[in-house]
Formats: C-alpha cells, sequence, structure tokens
C-alpha cells in the first residue's frame, strides 16, 4: 500500500460522481452515462439510462425492476475482482446497506480506494455484514455524520413498535418505511421478534418484497392491504412508503398510529413535523460512532467524505490527525425517506 | 424521572386531544404523590428554577463534548435541552437508574448559582435520553409540548372524576405538589376550602344565538363589548386579575388592581376607554386599542395614559364570602348595581341593559350594530344562576352579521387531529393594487373553519394538484382560487405585510366562478377597519 500523498490520476471526484477518467467508468453518477459501476439499488446512486452497469446481482434485478429494463448486464459476485481497464480492478465487498449493496475497492497496482457507497455496521437479516477492507483512500458517506445520531440496537425499536400494537386493537399500525430495504428489514425483524400475522403491503411495497423474497430473504405471510376490508385491518400491521403517511390512501385505514421508520426520527421536531406518533429510529445508514469507528478502523491515509453532514466529520478527522476532505456531490441531497 | 420523560415523549407526539387527555390521566392515576403533583406543576407552568439557566447548559455539554461539533449539532437539531439530551455521554435509552422527579425539584429548588451546575450534570449521568430531555425542560421551564394547563386539569378532572370547575377552583388555592387536590379527588380528604383566598372561579359562558328561538320575556339583553372577559377578585385583603383561561393577569393592569376596595368576585370585560365601540356613550376604544395592554408583564405609567383601561361590569359572584352564583340573574344584577356605586368610576362601570320591548327590536338593533361598531347583543335568562362554562338556555350571544371578502387562497398547511391528512388551514391574501397595474397578493389571514366536509375535501384536492411550491409543511397554491371570507372585524396591524389583520375569519364559500384577478384589495378592507373616521353615534339609550 505504497502510495505518494499525492491522489492518484486515474480517479477523480467531479460533482456527477466518481470518474475513473483513463477509462470512462463511473461510480453512481447523477446523470445517464456509458459505463457505471453501481453500489446499489437506491435511487440516488442507481439512476436510470446508463449504458453498460456493474453491479451485484441483487442490484442488477433491483435497478431491472424500478427502471422496467431487462436485466441483461452483468452481474458481479461478492469479492471477486473484475479488470475493468488500464490495470484497474473492481472489487464488490458486502456493505451492509440493502440487498445487494457493495463498497466497490478499486486497485491499481499497489493503490487501493474503496468507495463505500451506503452502508451500516450494524446486523441486518436482510443483506450481507459490512466487510471492512484495508485501503489509502476511503471514501464514505456522512448521512448522518453528527454526534446527536446514535441508533440505539433495532430490537428495542422493533419492540416497540410490538408493543403500540398490542396496545391499539382499534387502530392500524402504519409504519412508513423506504420501500426498498427498510421495508424489508423491518418485517424480517419483527418475524425476528416472533410476530407471524400477515404484514399488510401498500402497492409500492409488493414489487420489491418480492424480488426479496426471490433472493431467498425470508419475510413470512405478506398480502396487499387494498381491498380489504376496514375492519380487517385494525390491530393490523401495514407497511407504506413514507410519502403514504397522511395520504388520502392512508385515511380509508381504521385510525391509524403513524409510525416512521428512519434514522431522523431521533430528532423529536422531524416526528413532530411528519405528524409521526410513533418514530422508530431504524437507519440503513452508519451513526456517528459507526462512522468514525469505521474510519479509524480501516485507517486509510485519506479519507473523502460524500453526501451527508461532512462538516462534521471533517471537523473530527482534523482533530485526529487524519487528512481528509469533502466531495461536493450533486443529486445527494439529505434522503427523506431514510 | 423515567414515567415523566415517557408521558412527556408521548405527549410530544400525540396530536389527538382525546389521546393526550387519556395519556395525562393514566399518569396521574398510576403515578404516586408527591412525583405526580410536580409533574402536573410542570405541565402547567407552576415551577421555576432561576438558577437553572440554558447559558449553564451549554457551558456543561461544553465541557463534555467539542465546541464544534456541538455547534453544528445544535443547528441541525433546532433545540438546545434536546440537542444536548442527545450528545451528553450518559447511558443511552432504556439504561435509566435516574432519579425521581421529586428528587430532582427538590435539589433543582434549592440550587444556587454555584452549586446548580454540579448538581445538574450529575442528575444528566445518571438518566437516559429522554430522561435527560425531560430534566433539561423541566429544569428550564420551557415544556413547549403542546399541553395547556387548561388541558391538564382537564385530564385531572377526568382521571378522578370529578367536575373540573371545582378543580379551577381548587387549584389556585394550592400550591405544587397539590397532595390535598389529589386527597380530596381520590376521595380521602374533604374539598379545600377556597372562600378566603383570592382564587379564580370558571367563567359562565354564551352559546351562539344562531337560530334558536326564545321567549323574550324571560330574557334581558345587554350590548355585546369587545374585550376580554375579567374576573375581579379580593379575598383576604389581596386583589386579583384573572382573565377566561384564568390566567392571573393583575400585574398588567395595576390601576385596576390599585383602587379596588371591594371584597367578593365580579365578572366583567375589559377594555381600554375610546369612542369606537358605541360611539362616546359607548366609552370603549377598539379591541385592537386593548391589545397594546395584553401580555405585558410591567406597564409604564405613559402606557396607562395613552390606553387607560377600566371593566364593564357584568355580574357578582361573591360579595364577601357570600356565594352569589346560586342567586337568578336579576338578583345579582340587583346587588352589582348597587356595588357599582361604591367603586372608583374611572375605573368601573356597569354593563347597561337594553331597554327593548321585543325581540324585533332588539334584532334591528343588531342589524344597526355594525354602523355603531359593537360587537352584537346578549341575551342573558333573568332566572339564570351562575353557571360555570357554556349550558345551554341561559345566556346568549347574538353577534352582528359578519363582514366578507373575496381573497385568493395562497397558501395550504395539513391540520390536526382527524384533519391531518386534510390541507385544512388556508393563508389567503388581497391584492396591494388592481391586477392589472401590477398588484400582487399579500397575505390578510388565515382560516381553518367555516367550510363543510365537501368543500374540505374538495378544497383538498385542488391544494394537491395546484401547489406550486413547498416551505416545509407549508404548499403554496397556484394563485387562481378565490374564497369568499367572513370576519367580525379589520384591526390594523404592522405584523403584517398587509397592514390588517382580520378578526375571527372564517371561509365563507369557495367561489369557483369568480377570477383570481377581481377578489378585493387590501384598501377596501382597511376601509373597513374599526373607529375609521366618521363613526355614528350607538343610538339606544340608555348607555
Amino acid at each position: 500500500m505504497a502510495m505518494s500523498q499525492d491522489t492518484p490520476r486515474w480517479i477523480k471526484a467531479e460533482p456527477q460522481g466518481i470518474l475513473l477518467p483513463t477509462i470512462g467508468w463511473w461510480i453512481d453518477p447523477s446523470h445517464a452515462v456509458a459505463r457505471a459501476l453501481v453500489t446499489h439499488g437506491h435511487a440516488d446512486h442507481a439512476r436510470g439510462g446508463h449504458g453498460e452497469i456493474l453491479a451485484t446481482r441483487a442490484t442488477q434485478d433491483i435497478i431491472a425492476l424500478r427502471y422496467e429494463t431487462p436485466s441483461h448486464d452483468r452481474a458481479v459476485p461478492y469479492f471477486e475482482p473484475v479488470p475493468i481497464g488500464d490495470s484497474i480492478t473492481a472489487t464488490f465487498i458486502p456493505a451492509g446497506h440493502v440487498l445487494g449493496s457493495a463498497q466497490i475497492l478499486l486497485e491499481r497496482g499497489n493503490e487501493r480506494i474503496v468507495v463505500t457507497g451506503d452502508y451500516k455496521r450494524s446486523p441486518d437479516p436482510t443483506c450481507l455484514p459490512f466487510e471492512p477492507t484495508a485501503c489509502d483512500i476511503l471514501i464514505t458517506e456522512a448521512t448522518f455524520a453528527l454526534p446527536v445520531f446514535r441508533h440505539p440496537p433495532i430490537g428495542k425499536e422493533i419492540a416497540r413498535l410490538l408493543v403500540t400494537q398490542r396496545e391499539n386493537p382499534q387502530r392500524a399500525i402504519l409504519v412508513g418505511a423506504y420501500a426498498l430495504g427498510k421495508a424489508q428489514r423491518v418485517i424480517a425483524e419483527l418475524r425476528r421478534a416472533g410476530y407471524h400475522q400477515t404484514i399488510w403491503l401498500h402497492g409500492a411495497m409488493s414489487a420489491m418484497c418480492a424480488l426479496y423474497q426471490r433472493h431467498g430473504v425470508d419475510l413470512g405471510p405478506l398480502a396487499p392491504a387494498a381491498g380489504v376490508p376496514r375492519d380487517a385491518l385494525k390491530g393490523q400491521i401495514i407497511i407504506c412508503p413514507p410519502s403514504a403517511l397522511n395520504s388520502a390512501w392512508a385515511r380509508r385505514l381504521p385510525d391509524p398510529v403513524n409510525a416512521m421508520a428512519s434514522g431522523w426520527m431521533r430528532v423529536r421536531q422531524r416526528a413532530v413535523q411528519r405528524n409521526i406518533e410513533l418514530p422508530l429510529i431504524i437507519s440503513d445508514h452508519c451513526d456517528w460512532n459507526e462512522l468514525t469507528d469505521t474510519i479509524r478502523e480501516v485507517a486509510p491515509h485519506e479519507t473523502w467524505i460524500t453526501h451527508g453532514r461532512e462538516d462534521a466529520l471533517l471537523h473530527w478527522c482534523a482533530q485526529q490527525h487524519i487528512r481528509a476532505r469533502a466531495l461536493d456531490l450533486v443529486g445527494r441531497e439529505e434522503d427523506e425517506a431514510e | 424521572m423515567d414515567q415523566f420523560a415517557d408521558l412527556l415523549s408521548s405527549l410530544v407526539y400525540t396530536r389527538s386531544r382525546t389521546r393526550k387527555l387519556a395519556r395525562l390521566a393514566s399518569y396521574l392515576k398510576a403515578t404516586p404523590d408527591p412525583d405526580r403533583g410536580w409533574a402536573l406543576a410542570a405541565l402547567t407552568g407552576a415551577l421555576s428554577f432561576p438558577a437553572i439557566k440554558s447559558g449553564l447548559i451549554r457551558e456543561l455539554i461544553k465541557e463534555r463534548v467539542d465546541p464544534v461539533l456541538y455547534a453544528l449539532s445544535r443547528d441541525f437539531v433546532g433545540d438546545t435541552a434536546e440537542t444536548v439530551s442527545l450528545l451528553w455521554p450518559g447511558p443511552q435509552v432504556g439504561a435509566s437508574a435516574g432519579p425521581g422527579i421529586s428528587e430532582v425539584v427538590a435539589v433543582l429548588s434549592s440550587a444556587t448559582r454555584v452549586t446548580a451546575k454540579p448538581a445538574l450534570a450529575a442528575f444528566l449521568d445518571r438518566l437516559d435520553e429522554n430522561g435527560r430531555f425531560a430534566l433539561l425542560k423541566l429544569g428550564t421551564g420551557a415544556l413547549r409540548i403542546g399541553v395547556s394547563a387548561r388541558l391538564a386539569k382537564t385530564a385531572f378532572a377526568q382521571a378522578f372524576d370529578v367536575p373540573l370547575n371545582d378543580v379551577e377552583e381548587a387549584w389556585h388555592a394550592l400550591r405544587p405538589p397539590y397532595t390535598e387536590l389529589f386527597s380530596w379527588a381520590s376521595g380521602v380528604a374533604p374539598k379545600p376550602d377556597v372562600s378566603l383566598l383570592p382564587v379564580f372561579r370558571p367563567f359562565m359562558l354564551a352559546s351562539p344565538l344562531e337560530d334558536t328561538c326564545v321567549a323574550f320575556a324571560d330574557f334581558a339583553a345587554e350590548w355585546k363589548w369587545d374585550g376580554i372577559r375579567i374576573q375581579v377578585v379580593r379575598a383576604g385583603g389581596e386583589t386579583r386579575l384573572f382573565s377566561r383561561g384564568g390566567e392571573d393577569i393583575t400585574a398588567s393592569f395595576p390601576e385596576i388592581a390599585g383602587t379596588f376596595g371591594f371584597a367578593g368576585v365580579l365578572d366583567g370585560e375589559l377594555l381600554v376607554r375610546g369612542t369606537v365601540q358605541g360611539g362616546a356613550a359607548g366609552g370603549a376604544a377598539s379591541f385592537n386599542a386593548l391589545q397594546q395592554r395584553l401580555g405585558r408583564k410591567t406597564v409604564s405609567a405613559s402606557l396607562q395614559a395613552q390606553y387607560p383601561a377600566f371593566v364593564r361590569l357584568y355580574d357578582v359572584l361573591f360579595e364577601g364570602s357570600d356565594d352569589l352564583r346560586q342567586s337568578p340573574w336579576i338578583a345579582r344584577r340587583a346587588r352589582l348595581e348597587g356595588i357599582v356605586q361604591r367603586l372608583d368610576p374611572a375605573v368601573f362601570d356597569i354593563s347597561a341593559l337594553i331597554d327593548v320591548e321585543t325581540f324585533e327590536d332588539l334584532a334591528d338593533l343588531r342589524a344597526r350594530a355594525r354602523d355603531t361598531d359593537v360587537e352584537g347583543v346578549m341575551l342573558k335568562r333573568r332566572d339564570s344562576a351562575y353557571e360555570p362554562g357554556r349550558r345551554s338556555g341561559l345566556w346568549y350571544k347574538w353577534k352582528r352579521e359578519p363582514m366578507t371578502a373575496d381573497c385568493v387562497l395562497m397558501y395550504a398547511q395539513r391540520g390536526s387531529g382527524k384533519r391531518s391528512s386534510l390541507y385544512s388551514d388556508f393563508t389567503f391574501g388581497c391584492w396591494s393594487e388592481p391586477e392589472e397595474t401590477g398588484g400582487i397578493l399579500l397575505p390578510v389571514g388565515k382560516a381553518y373553519s367555516g367550510f363543510s366536509d365537501e368543500d374540505l375535501k374538495w378544497l383538498d384536492r385542488f391544494v394537491r394538484k395546484q401547489k406550486t411550491n413547498r416551505f416545509g409543511p407549508v404548499l403554496e397554491v397556484e394563485k387562481t382560487l378565490v374564497l369568499e371570507v367572513a370576519f367580525d372585524a379589520v384591526n390594523p396591524s404592522n405584523r403584517h405585510k398587509s397592514g390588517i389583520a382580520l378578526r375571527f375569519p372564517r371561509i365563507n364559500r369557495i367561489r369557483r366562478d369568480k377570477p383570481a384577478c377581481e377578489a378585493d384589495l387590501i384598501e377596501t378592507l382597511r376601509k373597513m377597519i374599526s373607529g375609521g373616521p366618521a363613526r355614528p353615534e350607538l343610538t339606544s339609550e340608555p348607555l
């Protein structure tokens, strides 16, 4: 891992994404390009319209589902270096974020760069765990990079959800959760906690849950909430996208308890503003401690910080005498759904 | 502290009033004394700890957390107490081995500037995030969790199934942690005796007359004065002034409290001297003038001279310790006419009866009330006891017909409770000058009532379809929809760009037929300001 203090010439941070200029490959670009390496299927990382895409099998399937394109692109197995030109190889390594999510290790000679994409360190039954990977440059996300963000163990949040469900037999329990990843993780964790009843789904959830099930993630009995008589949904758990909370769709449910599974729920006003009665602090991103622990553990020569609250993490790095810089990427505004 | 912290959290996240009440009631029933009493005091704003300042809390956190990281966090969270509760390097949720609320109150209330800091730090070390949040909110005395004192008292009454009015009455005589109140409510002690204390008694209120038919002979009529209801109480040598919600406003009106020597309880309207309401004979300025005097902790001599306040008396509840509330109105009125003779005429007069023979005559007077800038008329059943709250059939208010204006819908926001899925709070505006000469729309008011359920559904759909912009929870819409807005008065206002504020605006009709450019001008509304030039005199004597 002998690398000069200068940034290697074969990688560049552009506003539209990370670019490998010598071979024309982009990583998670915000606009359509000819060749893209995609870390995971969330829309702010996997835009539509690319020519050739390299991603894991699950991510390719998610892209195909979301953009209604045939999944003909090359699926890359985890941990298998793929030569992509100019002596550069790309290796997809589990990131623990959502099904199919990967960090991308880029190697050229003895230079090693890791692009984390989005990741978390806490366990998730729906995807492989984050694998710390030694590197010279770590390009990390920073969605929750403020020390106020400490995500509690998910078991506690699921337990609160189940208490609310038991205490409100006359009301539907409506959980707002991002349709890719968060929804399936909440369902899987409910199953782990011994909840085996049917979980009802908003229409926007069904296809992604089916995709997870095809990839071997056990989600138990699921059924669409549409068309179910109002009374039959009393005391039942329903999962919907956050945008469907307080919507015309939700109005026909029996007096729903609005719950939301999101890292932002740690801040009370965030929950109050969205009229959330049961905030569940469940995030698929690192909290502050996970971010700082990861940087210390991986111990790169240099850390690049992408989307999020990079100023706090930059300040922390400076105090720890860790070389760091912030990248100004477009299209990665705060994801409301997370 | 854990139960109190849980209570605060669930109150923060609950919008429904019914659920807030149920949650509070179950806490008050399940929690032992004196903890529940301290919690009740905290919720009703009865506690203050002068040694606990937010500056002190900032000092504490900066000794434990990097100041830059603190500042960035504070900016994001937007609230010091919450930021500190999240950042404090103490136990995480569920790991609290914290102090009880009674211990916290004991320590904080005896804390000095020197001892406050270590005491607070020691508590923070023992509490989890929720406990820390509750501690800091309690300590700084700013709970801001959407629970009014009134709601807390209502929950108390609900929890123990006692009349709210009895709670209100006993309340002001007692000090936290209100052990006697809990003992009485749980049936193990008699009701606290308040007859010799200057405490608030719940007001009797009037119902809107609307389409009700009354036997006119059974009623007396008065003008409806537009000020704030006030209760003047003197007992044990002390005078107190209470507003409608039981808030003590004595300090804001020294000229009234200062001259009052009558032992007893009187009910009236607080007004400012002037010639707007009812002209010179009416003797009262507009509500807007009174507003200059409201909400002040202290009041300067020049403000008193500029806006001289007085009380127009309606009723007497106690004379000495004689409780007159069960006597008929006619007997109380006779007493009141005697009492007013003994009061300083500069600050007390009596609300005159309107001498009319028939209901039609009264209707005539009411129809002209707009011209004389009187808010309307009141009807009081001559044999009515003084019943707290709004009891039907006894007192009626009959407001003058509202004014209306055609306004353009500009912004909308979701409602709360049952309406949280609907855009039901509407901000509307009028033109600064005609559109064709470059006029722009300026907001003139906000309304969330007046429409039918059908209208509301239609408006909600309109907002969703026509939104052009979002500012947090507020949606801006295409400025095409005209709303006919009804309101009781127009007041000048320097808080609004339009320079006016509407009183009690509500949406009368949706004017789908009218183009936005034909909505009213601000100038049209400005001409409706009460107390504008050339107001006719009130014609019906005696006044």
